[in-house]
């Protein structure tokens, strides 16, 4: 089921802004793999072109190579609804649908692709993708309630349920816990060991606690100066990484030493 | 690296500032326009002017009262507020008072005539009292109804293509650019348009009310199209994205998630558009006429509107001009109450299709 993804030169533009320049890297299946970094150095650009939701903002596009279990995602004849409904994503801001109920919010994967199921499957689905995302017990009671009625946390968890109710192959998680609180975070955390034995999980993290807890490997982008495209600085596993990184930029980020 | 320093006040010798002022009595704009309205009548009694005369003159003084007895009490600062607000606030009421005064008028003119007659019967053979607007009320329902029908879809679309599809290429400029242009047709024109488009067709002379359909959806794909797009538009990008993510393809995203979530400002601006083409009068009178018999079929014939009734009561006034005025203001009153009424049913619409976001 869980497939790798193979980076090559990949060069991400939004217009004419080269945001991302020249990454190399291979996500291993069935694991979990932290991207690091400052702010704006690119982290969600790179997330996002690894299921074609880059090219949704007008302008942007990406040039080089993403291979998903052997299938190049930006051949020509490679239709992006059909990469997107194997990668899913969780996006860094809680996003659910203001129309739809929690219940239908979970579901909104399978219902807005009008697939059609018993009234105790769909009800299966969303009992085991809240408990996933660890938000059953706080909703259980309101599932007809409006999503957007939740905290900003539940909300988070909310699209965390949403994204894993459509069981993709990979999940591209952008900052997922930068919401919410310890209790939360470390539910987040143990799904997502509990996930990685099926699903390739890529996660953007600011916290170098979490990426050491739940990554296996880690990549580190940086800015080579302010104005310049961002790059992939290391890739190494997660242990070398926070030990013995190769890099002196590596050491001096992790280590919170700066420039 | 350098630590920023933080500019911190230089210990306690800073003068605490007392936190209560003097102010004036909550009852003090009360007092003082009611103190100008005073003196300004025995001004105007007493230097025999007209009422206006006095209105003027109490609304000077009471824009001088107020500040200067803030001023003396509260300071400056106050002063100047006090002054703003009691201009905003006669500036609200000089607003106020013309679309006051049309209500009443229309409601103490028009309501004399309103009956259970007037509601039913036509003005089918009768001369002097008596009759109805059914005719009326019933073409002017089927043809903004018609026009609704033909506007709504092609206005939405064409909404929908500009914000979801087009990514501001030239297609979408020139649109954008005939639809502002459309915005400002005056009403005249468009009814000179489908005139002439229906005598083409259908040769010199003809007159149905479905020409006035095509009249009114002229003037309303405009406004529909405006509103949509402005509404689309509010929609954030983060739930198209979401959409997306799920591998939800764009239509899909657009007809369950976009459109829903914009439904209720739509709505709104719909119906505001019927509204406010549901009295227009100059189209229809071109291509609809008017008539005095009820007519249910838009494709042939003369059929009556609200507006057109109007005009010709007041303009053919015949041997019995009381009588025809009568009608003009309970129409008037009548066509007043139903584009109120459009107005209530889109705010409720807009409440009820809202997305919800309590608990
Ligand atoms: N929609 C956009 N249009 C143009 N430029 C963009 C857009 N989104 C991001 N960028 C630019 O691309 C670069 C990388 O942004 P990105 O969002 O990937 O950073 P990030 O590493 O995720 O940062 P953060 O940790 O703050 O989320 C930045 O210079 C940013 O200004
Ligand atoms: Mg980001």
């Amino acid at each position: 089921m869980a497939k790798s993804i193979d980076i090559s030169d990949l060069d991400i533009y939004y217009g004419d802004f080269l945001a991302v320049q020249g990454v190399n890297m291979t996500v291993k299946a069935r694991s979990v793999t932290a991207f690091i970094g400052p702010s704006g150095c690119g982290k969600s650009t790179v997330l996002r072109s690894l299921n074609r939701m880059h090219e949704v903002i007008p302008g942007a596009r990406v040039e080089g190579k993403v291979v998903v279990g052997g299938q190049s995602l930006y051949d020509e004849g490679v239709d992006p609804v059909a990469v997107r409904r194997q990668i899913g994503m969780v996006f860094q801001r809680p996003n659910p649908f203001p129309t739809m109920s929690i219940y239908e919010n979970v579901l909104a994967g399978n219902r807005l692709n009008a697939k059609r199921m018993k009234k105790d499957e769909a009800d299966s689905i969303v009992e085991r993708s809240l408990k996933g995302a660890n938000l059953w017990e706080e909703v259980k009671d309101r599932l007809g309630k409006p999503g957007m009625g939740l905290s900003g946390g539940q909300q988070q968890r909310l699209c965390i349920a949403r994204a894993i109710a459509v069981e993709p192959q990979i999940l591209l998680m952008d900052e997922p816990c930068s919401a919410l609180d310890p209790i939360s975070t470390s539910a987040i955390e143990d799904l997502i060991h509990e996930l990685k034995d099926d699903y390739t999980i890529v996660i953007v993290t600011h916290n170098m606690q979490q990426a050491a807890r739940v990554s296996e490997e880690t990549a580190f982008f940086n800015l080579k100066a302010t104005g310049e495209p961002g790059h992939l600085v290391e890739f190494n596993s997660t242990s070398q990484m926070f030990t013995n990184p190769d890099e002196e930029a590596t050491e001096a980020y992790i280590s919170g030493r700066f420039g | 690296m350098t630590t920023p320093t933080i500019n911190r006040p230089s210990g306690g010798d800073r003068a605490s500032l007392p936190l209560t002022t003097p102010q004036l009595p909550p009852i003090a704009p009360a007092l003082s326009a009611g103190l100008a309205v005073g003196v300004a009548v025995l001004a105007g009694l007493l230097l025999s002017w007209s009422v206006v005369g006095m209105a003027v003159l109490a609304w000077l003084l009471a824009m001088v009262f107020l500040p200067t007895w803030s001023l003396l009490l509260e300071g400056r600062r106050k002063a100047v507020d006090r002054l703003v607000t009691a201009l905003v606030w006669s500036t609200f009421a000089l607003a106020m008072l013309p679309l006051l005064s049309l209500i009443w008028q229309v409601v103490a003119k028009g309501a004399p005539a309103l009956s259970v007659e007037f509601f039913t019967y036509s003005m089918r053979n009768v001369i002097g009292e008596g009759g109805g607007i059914y005719h009326a009320i019933v073409g002017t329902f089927l043809i903004t109804g018609l026009a609704t029908l033909i506007s709504v879809p092609i206005g939405v679309l064409a909404a929908i293509y500009l914000v979801e599809y087009s990514s501001e290429g030239k297609v979408a400029k020139a649109v954008t650019f005939l639809v502002d242009v459309m915005t400002g047709i005056p009403s005249i024109v468009a009814g000179l348009f489908a005139f002439a488009l229906f005598v083409l067709i259908f040769g010199p002379g003809i007159r149905m009310g479905f020409g006035g359909s095509i009249a009114l959806s002229v003037l309303m794909i405009p406004i529909v199209v405006r509103a949509t797009e402005e509404m689309l538009k509010l929609v954030p990008d983060e739930l198209r994205e979401a959409s997306y993510a799920l591998g939800v393809p764009k239509w899909r995203t657009i007809v369950k998630v976009v459109l829903p979530t914009a439904l209720s400002g739509i709505v709104t601006g719909i119906t505001l558009a019927i509204a406010r083409v549901a009295g227009e009068t100059a189209p229809l009178l071109i291509i609809a006429g008017s008539a005095t018999s009820l007519n249910w079929n838009p494709f042939s014939e003369r059929m009556a509107t609200l507006p057109v009734f109007i005009f010709s009561s007041i303009t053919e006034q015949g041997r019995y001009p009381e009588a025809q005025t009568e009608r003009a203001w309970g129409a008037a009153l009548v066509l007043i109450i139903i584009v109120m009424a459009l107005n209530l049913i889109a705010r409720l619409i807009g409440r009820v299709f809202a997305p919800k976001t309590g608990r």
